[in-house]
């Protein structure tokens, strides 16, 4: 029996493995935006929070996934279920692009640009999201592109505490030393990661070609 | 100044000091801007005439003294009434490039509500204003020359038809054949509009031509404050330099 007898005989828990791998990566990646995209606002803003919220997120990501997984496990609500488990550490790890590419987005907002929005007597408010936000969106969607491709990497390895996803191919094809199982879910875990890796890669050279050329 | 007494000038520097980091930018600021003219800020880079301006629309405070714009200081001025108040424009226009021109030129209309139909109106008018073409209006800053682009800079800041304009080098960046256009017609337009007027430059010529006073800055302070005509026959020390540094004396009186 080669891979492909295995796909087609399989074929239908590998698209339900899939599609549990994209919920949980999706919905990780969702939340990382969520909390890291008003995060990075919030520290252009307040510039002395800067250094504990990058820091942060930067010893979070120097954390071993699985290690991650371990220590989470007792944690209340989350620790009770394997999926929220998985999405909790996935978002974790989504954070530091996040905040770290809103940040450095809006602080490389042309100055100049700013000033003359305040002098024109915009808000604040309106400088945020009709200035700062719209021309740091293709530095802010690149860090969604880095969350959401590590999101869908690591997603693989949630399911060694049972939260599903394509990493029970691998994992089961580790235990069984078949090279088939783990190509099941190795081949179309890097299939997500490269279509999301050129989809969000296109939409953001597509944002900077009307930006930045001024 | 007795002309305008009962109505104050529209905007008046009152001993104004301002320091950044501890450091005097501004030293001992007094003057004052007449509804209607037009004040020439001159000198060299650095000399404090971008500061002086920042403290007329309030994006910097005095350290010490008053800056009062229409008899108001500017401390007590809610910022975003006073800077609607205030046409803004600086080099190279500071343009919105991810905004049409169209909607670089409308932002404060829109944002103060215009509708719709009246916003598109007011467009096509100071585009014509400015001498651009109507069909400009749906480019990208990035598709327009910098004379163009410092033209639409200048219907930006009259969109709301402020009384006062503030110009910060408006015209440094453009070449020399451009720059002399667009301040003979800024000169046209002013004398039209009657705005009241602060323009920054370091080019004596842009100042004779569009000022109905020169100030001289140095270093901070404020060095002479008189009519071109007075500012030529000045023996200041420092007005000499500056009229020296622009070749012949005689062919600058012929332009003042």
């Amino acid at each position: 029996m080669n891979f492909w007898h295995f796909v087609i005989t399989n074929r239908q828990q590998m698209l339900d493995l899939t599609l549990e791998h994209v919920t949980l990566a999706g919905v990780s990646t969702l939340i990382a935006a969520t909390v890291g995209i008003p995060l990075g606002i919030l520290i252009t803003r307040i510039p002395q929070l800067s250094k504990v919220v990058l820091g942060s997120a930067n010893v979070i990501q120097t954390i071993p996934s699985l290690a991650l997984f371990g220590f989470l496990l007792p944690a209340p609500w989350v620790g009770e279920r394997a999926g929220r488990l998985a999405i909790l550490v996935l978002a974790l790890y989504g954070l530091l692009p996040l905040i770290r590419n809103t940040y450095t987005g809006i602080r490389n907002v042309d100055p100049t640009v700013v000033e003359a929005g305040r002098a024109m007597g915009l808000t604040e408010r309106q400088l945020l999201f009709q200035v700062e936000l719209p021309l740091a969106s293709g530095v802010i969607l690149a860090g969604l592109r880095i969350a959401a491709v590590v999101s869908i990497g690591l997603a693989t390895i949630a399911a060694a505490i049972g939260a599903g996803g394509l990493g029970e191919f691998i994992f089961r094809g580790l235990a069984m030393v078949d090279d088939r199982v783990i190509l099941a879910g190795a081949v179309p875990a890097a299939l997500l990661a490269l279509a999301t890796d050129t989809l969000l890669g296109w939409l953001e050279r597509r944002l900077n070609s009307i930006r930045t050329n001024a | 100044m007795t002309a305008h007494a009962s109505r104050g000038p529209a905007i008046e520097f009152d001993h104004v000091t301002f320091c950044l980091n501890g450091r005097p930018l501004l030293d001992d600021f007094t003057l004052a801007v007449e509804h209607g003219g037009s004040l020439v800020l001159l000198g060299r880079s650095g000399s404090g005439k971008t500061t002086t301006l920042k403290l007329i629309n309030g994006l910097r405070l005095p350290t010490q003294g008053d800056v009062r714009v229409n008899g108001l200081s500017t401390a007590q001025w809610e910022a975003i009434q006073l800077r609607r108040n205030i046409g803004y424009v600086i080099q190279e226009g500071g343009l919105f490039p991810h905004f049409t021109i169209e909607r670089n030129i409308a932002i404060v209309p829109h944002i103060e509500g215009w509708d719709r139909e009246r916003v598109r109106a007011r467009v096509r008018d100071l585009l014509a204003m400015v001498g651009l073409d109507a069909e400009l209006a749906s480019r990208y800053p990035s598709e327009l020359s910098g004379g163009q682009r410092q033209r639409v800079g200048v219907a930006r800041a009259l969109a709301a038809d402020p009384p006062i304009l503030i110009l910060d080098e408006p015209f440094g960046a453009l070449d020399p054949i451009t720059r002399s256009e667009m301040q003979k017609e800024f000169r046209a337009l002013q004398q039209e509009l009657r705005k009241t007027v602060v323009f920054v430059t370091h080019d004596l010529r842009e100042g004779l031509l569009l000022g109905d006073r020169i100030a001289l800055v140095e270093d901070g302070r404020l060095i002479v404050n008189s009519t071109p005509p007075e500012f030529l026959r000045s023996q200041e020390p420092m007005v000499r330099a500056y009229i020296d540094a622009f070749s012949e004396p005689s062919d600058l009186r012929r332009s003042a």
